[in-house]
């Protein structure tokens, strides 16, 4: 069962599609009301993400299973310019807003796994996952 | 989980009965132990909102959607506890690999302080923070004593790295017989070649000859030190000129003898002696000399804690720099 969807983020309205976009997946899995704000939260960060330093890219939203875990994966995709430090980007406290919870380290927080690919001036492929309990 | 769901619903249900003070002191109790698990703020609205729809069968449609907001809402606030927790996790560490780095600073700088002369030494070293950016080290054969007094300015983990250089410099030196001109030579050079331009060190260095009674010094625009004539019983400043450590390579220092009488002693200090403020502003050389007079009677070692301890006193407590004094007494 692989259930696929996506958004492209190309303007900042295209942040509220996606995390539309999330909500009805997770509610679909099966996900209460916290775990939802979670995930739709996650999707924020990444979508604002492209937004900001991308200019453009895509989320896709993806129903996976594993044995009997059920889950929801979210990848966010853009071919911006790259994050040269991942290692720095993923502390606390290192965001621009100064941090205080958001920014990557935050979503990592809130879904389970947690996976970054980034070639400096080539793009980003950020995936995370959260499973059902 | 389940547990705290049950709790706090039997709390809501009895406030909602009767509001006393009591039912919202058990609310605040229950919210030490929601911290203590990890339960984010979020998923303490989601109990609240779940115990209210279990109590309230007619709750309105509108008050429910209203808590999902809320919800929403305190996702951040949840994210920025965890995240608070984990900096304050960092935190310990690195106090304690502050500690750990003390403890290899102490050993590293140990010093012995010379016994069987015809001086009685007393010395004194305070860091203000974990790491000691003060520096004190003796030399010693059978005829000579050599001190130097060094203060890196600026405090903490880099001054301290600074000092196990001048550590380095002093361990490559003959011996206590070195003159104090040729000392601040080779310490210039080592200090001057590895360290960055930001970097400012002073460093005063002494030696004592027994054979002749006589101390002779020298300076690397470093805090004068106190001659105190037993005779005369006045001080005076030891002045030098000289540059600071690392400024340029070739410095040419300058050198002075005295000679040492019965009584009479030689007090040397980094600037967190001389620069102690209370609340009135920095505290006066004479009021130091007086405090240091008081005592001049006294051991050397008893004379150097007795003058940290006044002057802690008169900074209530409260040590801004690093504390080095060094007294050079014969006897
Ligand atoms: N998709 C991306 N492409 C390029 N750079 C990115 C991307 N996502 C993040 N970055 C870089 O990583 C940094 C950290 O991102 P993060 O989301 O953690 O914090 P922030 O966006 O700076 O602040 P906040 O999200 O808290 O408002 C960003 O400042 C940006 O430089
Ligand atoms: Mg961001």
């Amino acid at each position: 069962m692989n259930l696929r969807s996506s958004v492209d983020i190309i303007t900042e309205w295209d942040i509220v599609a996606a995390r539309q976009l999330g909500r009805n997946e997770a509610k679909d899995v099966g996900f209460g009301t916290v775990d939802q704000a979670r995930i739709t939260t996650a999707i924020s960060e990444l979508a604002r993400n492209i937004y900001l330093y991308a200019g453009k890219g895509n989320i896709e939203i993806k129903q996976i299973a594993e044995g009997n875990l059920k889950g929801l994966q979210v990848i966010a995709s853009d071919k911006g310019p790259g994050i040269a430090d991942v290692r720095k980007v993923m502390e606390d406290g290192f965001t621009t807003s100064g941090g205080l919870g958001a920014g990557l380290p935050g979503v990592k927080r809130l879904m389970d796994d947690f996976k970054i690919e980034t070639v400096f001036g080539e793009g980003t492929v950020i995936s995370a996952t959260k499973w059902l309990r | 989980m389940e547990e705290f769901k049950k709790q706090y619903k039997k709390i809501l249900e009895q406030y909602i009965l009767k509001q006393t003070e009591h039912n919202l002191y058990e609310g605040q109790n229950i919210s030490r132990q929601l911290i203590q698990k990890n339960i984010s703020p979020e998923e303490v609205i989601s109990i609240h909102k779940a115990s209210l729809e279990e109590i309230m069968s007619d709750l309105d449609g509108d008050v429910q959607h209203s808590f999902d907001l809320l919800i929403e809402v305190m996702i951040r606030y949840g994210l920025a506890l965890k995240e608070h927790q984990t900096l304050i996790q960092k935190q310990q560490n690195i106090k304690m690999e502050m500690e750990l780095a003390a403890n290899v600073q102490q050993t590293l700088l140990k010093t012995k302080v010379p016994k069987e002369i015809d001086l009685d030494i007393g010395i004194i070293t305070v860091p203000a923070k974990e790491m000691n950016g003060d520096y004190a080290h003796f030399l010693h054969d059978n005829t000579h004593v050599g001190i130097a007094v060094a203060d890196v300015i600026g405090k903490g983990i880099p001054a301290a790295l600074c000092m196990s250089m001048i550590k380095y410099g002093m361990d490559s030196l003959d011996g206590a017989e070195t003159d104090p001109v040729i000392v601040l030579d080779v310490i210039n050079r080592i200090v001057e070649k590895s360290v960055s331009d930001s970097m400012f060190i002073s460093m005063f260095y002494g030696k004592y000859d027994t054979s002749k009674s006589e101390f002779t010094y020298a300076s690397a625009g470093h805090e004068p030190p106190l001659f105190y004539c037993s005779e005369t019983s006045s001080f005076t400043e030891l002045q030098a000129k000289g540059l600071l450590l690392g400024v340029i390579p070739n410095v040419k220092y300058e050198q002075q003898s005295i000679t040492l009488n019965k009584g009479d002693f030689v007090v040397m200090m980094t600037d967190g002696v001389t620069e102690c403020r209370s609340k009135e502003g920095f505290i006066e050389q004479k009021t130091i000399m007086d405090i240091i007079e008081n005592v001049r009677d006294q051991p050397a070692q008893e004379m150097v804690e007795y003058v940290f301890h006044k002057l802690e006193e008169l900074q209530d407590f409260e040590q801004r720099d690093d504390f080095t004094l060094v007294i050079f007494k014969k006897i």
